[in-house]
């Protein structure tokens, strides 16, 4: 009846497209960012490494990441605990909190930009409220901070949402006996979650950890919204040399920086939050 | 004094519990609040005159003044952009759906050497910065004449989904009994009849929603699309490029362009975003 | 006519063995149980005469033709599975009608049998319904009412009583006998629960590790067990087995008293004896009793003779407490004998 050669077939085009467009590919950035016209050269690594942006780039990139990602677990983990403790209307709180998930970072960014702008909604208020006399130039090259502290708000605003329903999915996945069963032996609520929550959810928070740390190094719209090219980026510098500066061998070379800390924080989740096959549920 | 005893203990419970009650509440309300408030903002900014646009201070009150989105429409290109996205969405939703399916299917019903090495491959996907994938790809598509192309844009689109097709479509499958199929064969089906009578009826809603999906990453992506596309550009790809020269109304008008699809797209697969990303988890 | 014939069958899944070469024959309109614990094969053996398994090696006949190489729907066979597998997106009449739209009867031929079908199952006032809207039951009326419309040659069933509730079983055993008897198939049946094995079956195949250790009629397989397996798996409580020695020609000492028994060249056999066939009186078996269990007709009395269990089922009338000291006298004629090293019957 299962002719052997059936569930070849039907995995044949899928791999087909994945081998051509996404394993090859990624070759090819390595032998753009190394090759030059005698063949390997290190000259687009050092013309990136030495162009003034990079440090700044790559240090706002890992900053944002480390800043956002932590907050957004935090927030995404009392989302997912207030919406199990809900009764009513779990449903619609449920479709609000993850309303930003569908939404791409380049209106997360616009929508921030409203908030932010000159004219936005943020100088209203306090005009409003009588603390300032006139708007502020909030996104100005003078106010670095204050474009970060956007970018920051916009991210984790847009981005919570898809790490919330990781986690609520996790959540189900823990059968209700164990909770009850804790609180018979006479555990607080704080306590349930500390000791059965977090170390049950753990392949959740792995995936959700993994996913969102690789989105946070490729921020990229987000930041364009709202800082122009003030605030560098390493995606943004990718975009740069790609696009403004024509230099599609030193914009691979960024490519290879975002790959490489992407892998190497994939490996640190993997070993850190490692769950032994025998102790799933 | 027993009386008060009696009466006291249960009152600090109920008390307890009431303050726990009203901090759920509160807490409920307030999230919802910072989820909802910036889409209205941007909504507001959307439905009023230009001139209130770039005005001060604001009210937070739309006018219902439809100069800005007039404007944004007719403006040179956008008509062109947002078919664009729509071409390439609907493409990498066929394509996505048409390679991962398959995938999906064959990873619920059969064991098979090799079937790790699939899984693994679809799972890296997830480890690598996948937009990145616009650089090579469009030196490669320049060869073969797919630059600046929907179709080409929907193919680096389609990595991005395709392992969302494969696992969503895997867990659907999975969902359905495979005595269901085994029934239909005693009963006179071959394997695709008894596919087509009884496992795609089934599994219909759940493929749709993950083709909202697909549709959904399609639409929102914006770096490969601003790389891969110069005369073809997408929404995403041509508010990028003209945030810097176009005007604040524009760029609310495009935004709210953007997001009002998405909020739809959202709605439509609400209840079977949960049962993706727990699968997609694993 | 529709005779199965199973002729050296055997199956692996990698290295493991789920069958060792099954020879079995069923004849047109026999009802037949594979009975065994699970794991035993049983459902294995099903499925490759069903034609959702292939055979490692081995070949199945069904009414004269040779079929292993064929899919299942042109076996001539229709099948009832464990979980029912009613499908839940076309209502119960589209349900019974499937195979027969598949056949490409015209309307006026699927409507009657249809009708037909679901009058004999007492399902006809649910024909509108889906299958969420009905209850286990109801579905497994519904799965069978389906198997029957094909009018098949051969009906095979996976367990189909297990999922239902105590009561409901017993209901639908009696109503599975009538309604096959009287279709005139040959059925090939797979439980675990003996009970279900003893009341319907014509014959059972008793299985055990991917073998079949004993085919043979009801009556025959608890009274006769083949080997020490089949004793011990089949009756509730199980056979006692006590180890024998030879005292001299066609005697042997069992538990301090002498047993007339076989004389088959060998020095060990194992006694065996139904618990239900022994009774008290002097000379017999020294059991001390251990646990009294009254279950109301009889009494179940758990008792240790020679250090190793040893039950009998008393009559409830006689008044046993723990501790005591009791004479079993094993029925002569109900003793059995097995040979300690290749466990068959002696």
């Amino acid at each position: 009846m299962t002719p052997r050669f059936l569930p070849y077939a039907l995995l044949l085009p899928a791999t087909l497209f994945l081998l051509v467009f996404f394993l090859y590919p990624f070759v090819q950035i390595a032998v753009l960012a190394f090759s030059g016209p005698e063949g390997f050269t290190l000259q687009h690594v050092q013309t990136m490494t030495s162009h003034w942006k990079f440090g700044t780039a790559l240090t706002n990139t890992i900053v944002l990441a480390a800043i956002v990602v932590p907050i957004q677990l935090v927030m995404a983990l009392s989302m997912a605990s207030i919406v199990t403790k809900l009764k009513t209307g779990r449903s619609a709180i449920l479709y609000i909190f993850t309303i930003p998930l569908g939404l791409s970072d380049l209106a997360a960014g616009i929508i921030w930009l409203a908030i932010f702008e000159q004219s936005g909604f943020l100088n209203s208020v306090l005009y409003g409220l009588g603390i300032i006399e006139q708007p502020i130039l909030f996104l100005g090259y003078q106010n670095i901070w204050v474009i970060f502290l956007a970018v920051i708000l916009a991210e984790v605003w847009r981005a919570t949402a898809i790490v919330m329903v990781i986690l609520v999915s996790g959540m189900g996945l823990i059968p209700r006996e164990y909770y009850e069963a804790a609180e018979v032996f006479g555990a607080s609520p704080w306590k349930r979650f500390v000791k059965i929550t977090l170390p049950m959810l753990r392949p959740s928070l792995q995936s959700a950890l993994i996913l969102r740390t690789l989105a946070a190094f490729e921020v990229f719209a987000v930041v364009v919204a709202l800082g122009g090219t003030t605030l560098p980026v390493l995606m943004g510098e990718t975009f740069q040399w790609q696009f403004a500066l024509q230099d599609r061998n030193v914009a691979s070379a960024y490519a290879l920086v975002i790959l490489a800390i992407s892998i190497a924080s994939t490996l640190f989740f993997l070993r850190v939050l490692r769950v032994p096959k025998e102790a799933r549920i | 004094m027993t009386d008060a005893v009696i009466t006291d203990v249960p009152r600090s419970v109920s008390d307890a519990r009431a303050a726990g009650r009203f901090l759920l509440i509160a807490s409920t309300v307030l999230l919802c609040v910072w989820v909802l408030v910036p889409i209205y903002l941007l909504i507001v900014n959307t439905l009023s005159s230009p001139a209130e646009v770039t005005g001060f201070p604001k009210t937070g009150i739309p006018s219902f003044d439809f100069g800005s989105v007039q404007f944004f429409l007719s403006f040179a290109g956008v008509a062109r952009a947002l078919w664009n996205s729509v071409l390439v969405a609907v493409l990498t939703m066929v394509l996505s759906i048409g390679l991962g399916a398959p995938a999906g299917y064959a990873l619920s019903r059969f064991d098979f050497p090799g079937k790790e090495a699939f899984r693994l491959l679809v799972v890296m996907t997830r480890a690598f910065p996948l937009p990145l994938l616009a650089l090579p790809l469009a030196v490669m598509f320049i060869r073969v004449g797919l630059d600046d192309t929907a179709l080409g844009l929907a193919i680096v689109h389609t990595v991005l989904a395709i392992p969302f097709a494969v696992l969503i479509t895997f867990s659907l499958f999975s969902g359905i009994p495979i005595e269901l199929e085994e029934a239909a064969w005693t009963l006179g089906c071959n394997r695709w009849q008894a596919f087509r009578k009884v496992v795609l009826p089934l599994v219909l809603p759940g493929i749709a929603a993950s083709a909202v999906f697909a549709f959904t990453i399609s639409w929102n992506e914006v770096f490969a699309a601003a790389v891969m596309t110069i005369e073809n550009r997408t929404l995403t790809a041509f508010l990028i490029q003209s945030l810097n020269v176009s005007p604040l109304h524009l760029k609310f008008a495009g935004g709210a362009a953007l997001v009002i699809p998405a909020l739809i797209f959202i709605f439509a697969v609400r209840k079977y975003l949960f049962a993706m990303w727990g699968i997609a988890n694993r | 006519m529709a005779e199965i014939v199973i002729k050296n069958v055997a199956k692996s899944f990698g290295s493991f063995k789920a069958l060792h070469s099954i020879d079995l024959t069923i004849s047109d309109q026999e009802f037949m149980v594979l009975l065994g614990a699970s794991g035993c094969g049983k459902t294995t053996l099903l499925r490759i005469v069903a034609g959702l398994e292939t055979p490692t090696q081995g070949e199945v006949w069904i009414g004269g033709r040779r079929v292993d190489h064929l899919p299942p729907r042109e076996r001539g066979i229709a099948m009832v599975f464990q979980n029912y597998a009613v499908f839940p997106h076309l209502t119960v009449f589209e349900n019974i009608a499937f195979g027969l739209r598949m056949k490409k009867l015209p309307q006026a031929e699927i409507d009657g049998r249809v009708t037909r079908t679901a009058e004999l199952m007492h399902i006809e006032q649910l024909l509108k319904r889906y299958s969420g809207q009905l209850s286990g039951g109801q579905r497994q009326r519904v799965a069978v009412a389906r198997a029957l419309a094909m009018e098949p040659d051969v009906i095979l069933m996976d367990e189909p009583l297990s999922n239902l509730d105590a009561l409901l079983r017993l209901e639908m055993r009696a109503e599975l006998k009538g309604v096959l008897a009287a279709s005139k198939t040959t059925t090939i049946y797979v439980t675990h629960d003996q009970v279900e094995a003893m009341s319907l079956a014509d014959r059972i195949s008793v299985m055990n590790q991917g073998r079949i250790v004993q085919a043979a009629t009801p009556v025959e397989v608890y009274r006769n067990p083949a080997a020490r397996f089949v004793g011990s798996f089949i009756g509730n409580p199980p056979m006692n087995f006590i180890p024998a020695t030879r005292e001299g020609e066609g005697r042997w000492n069992v538990a301090g008293i002498t047993v007339e028994g076989p004389d088959a060249g060998r020095e060990r056999l194992d006694f065996a004896i139904r618990p239900e066939d022994v009774d008290i009186a002097p000379g017999g078996l020294k059991a001390t009793a251990r646990v009294v269990e009254p279950l109301g007709a009889h009494t179940l009395v758990t008792t240790e003779v020679n250090g190793a269990m040893f039950r009998a089922v008393l009559d409830s009338d006689i008044r046993v407490s723990p501790g005591d000291e009791l004479s079993l006298v094993p029925k002569p004629d109900r003793v059995r004998w097995f040979d300690p090293e290749t466990t068959a019957a002696v």
